[in-house]
């Protein structure tokens, strides 16, 4: 294809090309809305079918974590708004810098994940057959609260009262929450994949104040990804703490 | 070029009302305020949403039709929402009846 520059031939400026873009971006990001809509949509309609399920499943997440979690990412977010204008006002170490400490946010973002999936193994609470939401309170680990766990086993025990097959509406539960925390968590390994390649370009001086198109673009998407955890985190962890 | 450049004062102060957002929401949590804890935490998950998308993600200073663009996916979004929970929320029948036996595996 015929190119000038960064300017491609179909384009007659490069404020057009990267409008052009950023364009096509967001409409890629409307597709994502819906898709991430879906899944919204399933958790709110089987959350109201099943609340006492799904509230005791949600008061095992780690509020520490999560909320812990949402500021990394928020702070990421922000890092990453920093290294598009240090691109728009031509600072290009500064542009490093930015992605550098995004991409480090992000993989302590998913760090932590994996610590939190570790503790469902632990606990007994990934769907299939050793699904049990009496082992935990049942089973103390080193590390526990002992008055919060409890706590639960208080509850468990209260709801399993009420509705004797809370151990399969337990599993839609944590379904949803590991399809729609997996799935955002995908996202995210591919925003880390999309830092590196702009890294490799910034340490090349690739991203100019005529040319930062690459930066906003993936700037947008690591932004998209940080809305979808702003509404992951008070519906997988917060829905039913008032106790 | 006559793009519009956001200064960082301005996403110090939009990190700043995010992180207080955040606070705010699981404190929220916390408090009893019967059916409405769901209605305050999705209200102040939508607010920091659109600070995002406004600031961080320049909507504020896009061209029109990358605002219509954002606007269409919320409409979209609200007709998915709106019909299928109107729907859900007209059956005569209780989802939970669904037989258990189907699941069962344990």
């Amino acid at each position: 294809m015929h190119r000038t520059g960064d300017l491609y031939g179909h384009f007659q400026t490069l404020e057009q090309q990267k409008e052009t873009a950023t364009l096509g971006m967001w409409i890629f990001l409307v597709t994502e809305v819906l898709f991430f809509g879906g899944l919204f949509l399933t958790y709110t309609i089987n959350r109201s079918a099943f609340s006492t399920a799904f509230g005791i499943g949600s008061n095992t997440l780690d509020i520490t974590l999560g909320a812990g979690n949402t500021v990394v990412l928020i702070m990421s977010s922000l890092t990453m708004a920093m290294a598009v204008w240090s691109a728009q006002v031509g600072k290009k170490k500064l542009v490093s810098i930015f992605l550098i400490a995004t991409l480090g946010l992000g993989t302590v973002f998913l760090g932590v994940k994996a610590v939190e999936y570790k503790q469902k193994f632990d606990h007994h609470l990934i769907p299939g057959h050793g699904f049990d939401m009496k082992y935990h309170p049942a089973h103390p680990m080193a590390r526990d609260d002992l008055k919060e766990l409890a706590l639960e086993k208080k509850e468990v025990d209260e709801a399993f009262a009420v509705d004797p097959d809370i151990n399969f509406h337990g599993q839609l539960y944590f379904s949803l929450y590991f399809g729609m925390t997996g799935l955002h968590a995908l996202h995210m390994i591919v925003g880390v994949g999309l830092l590196i390649w702009l890294i490799t370009g910034s340490f090349a001086g690739r991203f100019t104040p005529q040319y930062n198109t690459p930066v906003e673009i993936v700037g947008l998407y690591w932004h998209f990804v940080d809305i979808v955890w702003i509404y992951l985190f008070p519906l997988l962890y917060l829905i039913d703490r008032h106790r | 070029m006559s793009e519009h450049i956001v200064s960082p004062k301005v996403y110090i102060v939009i990190f700043a009302s995010l992180m207080l957002g955040t606070g705010l929401t699981v404190w929220a949590a916390f408090q009893n305020f019967h059916q409405y804890n769901i209605v305050i935490a999705l209200g102040i998950a939508t607010i920091k949403a659109t600070l995002v998308v406004l600031y961080f993600m320049h909507a504020r200073y896009s061209p029109g039709r990358t605002q219509l663009v954002i606007v269409c996916s919320i409409f979209w979004l609200a007709i998915m929402l709106a019909l299928t929970l109107a729907d859900y929320d007209t059956r005569p029948h209780d989802i939970t009846l669904a037989a258990p036996q189907v699941f069962y595996c344990v």
